[in-house]
């Protein structure tokens, strides 16, 4: 135990400074980028995707809901780079502006449920006992819903639209990151140095926030970025489904409603596109976290 | 060496701790309960060492965790300075935190790796508002660091960056930021390697003659506690079978446990090693879930007669200051 | 081993109905009047009486604590009460689309392990060959393509395909047959949906195979078998695969939940009528009773599916104790 502990709390990652290593921000950055070429070029298409979602107002050749029915369903030419949909909306600006919605759902899905999930994992971790006990059943049970079939179910109840999806696809992300930062700010809370806190009288806060906390950044960072890429394709399904982000707000999963299979064969460009920038977005932030496991975890790497 | 006191600094008196074994998912249903401390009474004086050895899993570290509150024990008293320590709440144990402070086994695990070893030291000093001007702290950790042997450059490090021996003067150096008058040193040696050891035991004398410190050293490594204590007591599955001065007992040891253990120290001379008898102890240790009636080490003991199964022995005087629990040791 | 079976199964009671009761509590959180929003979808007026009438159905009327366990006993015997929306018992339509929904399921973890184990393995014994580049760019594209996109992809390959070929468009059957009954047509039509939803299983278990054989073959027991003489392929066969696929076994329960969730979106790219398109329109009709029925069927068998995952592990890792 003692072995296994103490390789777990002193493994320098990339959260320390190593020593003769870099220490700012950009230099770090480099060492990164050194070591992990997939991860950084995930970055790139995440970075990419970002920067398209935040700047749509500007490089989106037209605008995301003009219908023009003068050119419907047309293929990729200079003037429509990716083509038209069956209404005559451009489909670039569409995906530029889908990029801002599939953005805003999954960072907000990952960052409210990872800290969600962050202060009921290590609370629970931390205080033990009969809450730690209901809260693994609370837990262990919604756990047992899969995550679309809950979304589903909280869909039902506040019904759709980019808010409501948002909570749908939260509800279920935060026992996956509860449970997870659980066992980990377990195995830490087991570690000496939190005993030596406890022996110095430290308060509970503190105890949490200085010593527990920052030592199970590691998972959360990486669960973190998994779960965006889940929330966005959780929202490209059921914005699919008709069921999440409503027309006219530009979203992936709603391109591919309607016109994607009626004009399979006459205009395949409807149906490729957006399902690209949905995969795209994804596999980056796959590589990157992959990348992120990498860097953080030494002992998780290979898998 | 720094005058010991005659009235006791800590008295344990019946101290238990069993941790239940609990089956179930809702309800938490006890079905066993590990004894890891069964019954024990010691006192530690104003100024003196006692040390506390035995295998590991007999519940020494146990009994340390218990005097410093990280445990809440089952039943007895941790009476310190007057003062029942397994009583108090949280509001009052924040004094006696002050006094009393720790030196962790493994110098790996026992210092946060995300902070500075800076302010790893400054941050009981800052909790417990012994200083509040941020200079003055910074100068008592460069004070701090000194005192236990490290320069001051070290303060700006990260404990990954240092060796094991520079880590653990680090955990010797935060212990003593609240000043305290006790340090439990749970196996505050053993990690480390044999040359670094010697130091370190220095250093851990020399504090103790510098601030007149009291210390409950608790280890397995004999040759090092023989060094130090004033005085030791030997445990046994969750007991304390023997208890007496340090030369007394390992010139004399009377539990055959004891004799046991220390014929499995090995003597550095060829000679004398061929004469001595080895005796090593037959069987494992039974489990602390189940321990054996009566004495707890019957079963192993060469010594053992029908009585030893039923009744337990309890510490008493063979001679003066020196305690044994076995009905079969005589004068 | 039998009293760890009983022990197993005892643990999916409470998770059950705790699910339970969570389902009734959300479905009680509907903002207004079921049965108001039922009589008045068509925006007209309506009478009290009839409002009364519809809660009295549908039991609402009821105190709460009774209905939750009127809800329960139902499950306990399977009736689930009556749609809202067609009017028949919820039973019914489960009963009606089961199957197709399970041979889908069934049919895609089967294709994805035939697929993953072998060039999971492959490309762990070829480490950083161009092999094994490929596998983990595909595997880690399997985990960003959405299922119901490559469901679409699908579509648009076979007509265009079919077109090119036969001077005709060519779709999959949509109507279910019974696979006993005509296999081929069963098949034609099941294959598709199961490619699409069991790509991602199938990137998974080939992630979990590859590192699993990649820390297998580092391990001192495949060194001393390779010192002792063994060939190769039993060195791979009998003592590093048997081991390494152990922890993909209990990746497959987990991934029931993802199959599952890819099955809602993707019955509804292939028009199946399987138990996921009626839950999508159970949600999209209001259709409570149906919703509820359906939320607690997916849990319940993503539970059995994982107990059943943990038994077979059980079974097959001699170091596990029944206790």
């Amino acid at each position: 135990m003692t072995i296994a502990a103490s390789n777990e709390a002193t493994a320098p990652t990339l959260l320390d400074d190593l020593p003769g290593g870099p220490r700012s921000l950009i230099g770090r950055a480099l060492v990164f980028a050194r070591r992990q070429p997939l991860g950084t070029f995930g970055l790139v298409l995440v970075l990419v995707m970002a920067v398209a979602g935040l700047s749509a107002d500007w490089i989106a050749p037209y605008s995301p809901t003009a219908n023009d029915f003068a050119a419907m369903t047309e293929a990729p030419s200079w003037a429509h780079w990716l083509g038209t949909d069956q209404f005559g909306r451009d489909q670039l600006s569409r995906i530029i502006f889908g990029a801002r919605t599939a953005l805003i759902v999954g960072f907000s899905c990952a960052i409210v449920s990872s800290f969600a999930g962050l202060v009921l994992g290590v609370g629970s971790a931390y205080f033990g006992g009969r809450l730690d006990l209901y809260l693994q059943r609370l837990l262990d049970i919604l756990m047992a819903f899969p995550l679309i079939i809950l979304a589903l179910a909280v869909v039902s109840i506040f019904g759709t639209g980019v808010h409501n999806v948002i909570i749908a696809i939260t509800i279920p992300l935060i026992p996956r990151c509860a449970r997870i930062i659980r066992s980990s700010a377990l195995s830490i809370r087991e570690i000496p140095y939190v005993d030596a806190a406890r022996a110095c009288g430290f308060s509970h806060s503190r105890i949490i926030l200085r010593h527990m906390v920052p030592n199970v950044m590691a998972p959360f960072l990486i669960l973190l970025t998994a779960f965006v890429g889940q929330a966005i394709l959780a929202e490209a399904a059921l914005s699919y489904l008709g069921l999440g982000v409503q027309e006219p707000v530009p979203a992936w999963g709603l391109m591919l409603q309607g016109g994607a299979e009626e004009y399979a064969s006459t205009a395949p460009w409807i149906a490729i596109f957006p399902g690209l920038a949905i995969a795209v977005t994804v596999f980056g932030f796959s590589l990157f976290g992959d990348a992120l496991r990498d860097a953080l975890d030494p002992k998780m790497r290979d898998r | 060496m720094s005058p010991i006191g005659d009235k006791p600094l800590l008295e344990v008196r019946g101290l238990r701790m069993h941790f239940p074994v609990t089956e179930g998912s809702f309800s938490h249903r006890k079905v066993g309960a590990v004894k890891a401390v069964d019954g024990i009474d010691f006192t530690v004086r104003r100024g003196e060492t006692l040390g506390l050895v035995g295998e590991s899993g007999c519940g020494k570290t146990t009994t340390g965790r218990c005097i410093l509150r990280l445990e809440r024990p089952t039943a007895g008293e941790i009476c310190y300075d007057g003062v029942d320590i397994a009583k108090l709440q949280r509001r009052e144990l924040l004094a006696l935190r002050r006094r009393i402070q720790v030196i962790f086994q493994d110098p790996y695990s026992s210092l946060n790796p995300r902070m500075k070893v800076g302010e790893i030291i400054a941050e009981p000093i800052k909790v417990h508002r012994i200083e509040r001007n941020t200079a003055r702290r910074r100068a008592r950790v460069r004070e701090l660091l000194s005192v236990c042997g490290l320069d001051a450059k070290f303060a700006d490090r990260y404990p990954h960056e240092m060796s094991g021996g520079q880590r653990q003067r680090v955990g010797i150096a935060r212990a003593l930021a609240l000043e305290p008058e006790f340090i439990v040193c749970d196996e505050a040696v053993s990690a480390l390697d044999v040359s670094i050891q010697a130091q370190v035991v220095n250093l851990l004398e020399d504090l103790r003659e510098r601030f007149g410190l009291t210390y409950l050293f608790i280890a397995h490594d004999l040759s090092v506690v023989r060094h130090l204590c004033h005085r030791v007591a030997v445990m046994y599955l969750g007991r304390i079978v023997e208890l007496a001065e340090c030369n007394e007992l390992f010139d004399q040891p009377l539990h055959p446990y004891t004799q046991a253990l220390l014929s499995a120290v090995p003597v550095p001379d060829p000679t004398v090693e061929e004469t001595r008898a080895f005796r090593p102890v037959k069987g494992e240790v039974p489990s602390p879930l189940n321990p054996p009636s009566g004495c707890v080490f019957h079963p192993r003991c060469p010594l053992a007669v029908e009585r030893c199964k039923g009744t337990r022995p309890e510490l008493r005087e063979l001679y003066p200051g020196h305690w044994v629990a076995c009905s079969e040791v005589q004068q | 081993m039998h009293r760890y079976i009983i022990q197993r199964l005892l643990l999916v009671v409470p998770t059950l109905f705790g699910a339970a009761a969570l389902v009734f509590v959300l479905m009680r959180l509907i903002p207004g009047d079921i049965c108001v929003v039922r009589l008045g979808s068509g925006g007209g007026t309506f009478d009290e009486r009839a409002v009364a009438a519809c809660h009295a159905e549908l039991g609402l009327n009821r105190p709460l604590i009774l209905q939750f366990f009127d809800f329960i006993w139902g499950f306990c015997h399977f009736d689930f009460g009556t749609s809202m929306w067609s009017g028949k018992p919820v039973s019914y339509e489960i009963a009606a689309r089961f199957p197709i929904s399970l041979e889908v399921a069934l049919l895609a973890t089967i294709v994805a392990v035939l697929v993953a184990i072998p060039f999971g393995t492959l490309s762990a014994l070829k480490q950083n060959s161009v092999l094994d580049l490929v596998v983990r760019v595909i595997a880690i594209a399997g985990l960003a393509t959405p299922g119901f996109w490559l469901g679409i992809l699908i579509i648009l390959a076979i007509l265009n395909i079919s077109q090119i070929a036969f001077g005709a468009p060519w779709m999959p059957p949509i109507d279910y047959v019974p696979l006993w009954k005509d296999p081929v047509r069963n098949l034609s039509m099941a294959i598709w949906p199961a490619i699409a939803v069991g790509y991602r299983t199938s990137a998974v278990t080939m992630r979990m195979t590859r590192s699993a054989m990649l820390e297998v073959m580092r391990e001192d027991y495949i060194r001393t078998a390779r010192a002792k003489g063994l060939i190769e392929r039993i060195v791979v066969n009998r003592h590093a695969l048997k081991n390494a696929l152990l922890p993909v076994v209990t990746l497959i329960g987990i991934e029931s939940a993802f199959l599952i969730g890819g099955l809602v979106v993707t019955e509804q790219v292939f028009n199946l009528n399987g138990i996921g398109r009626l839950l999508v329109q159970a949600v999209q009709n209001q259709d409570y009773t149906l919703t509820q029925a359906l939320v607690m069927l997916t849990v319940a068998v993503f539970v059995f599916t994982n107990t059943a995952v943990d038994m077979l592990y059980a079974w097959l890792d001699p170091r596990i104790r029944y206790a």
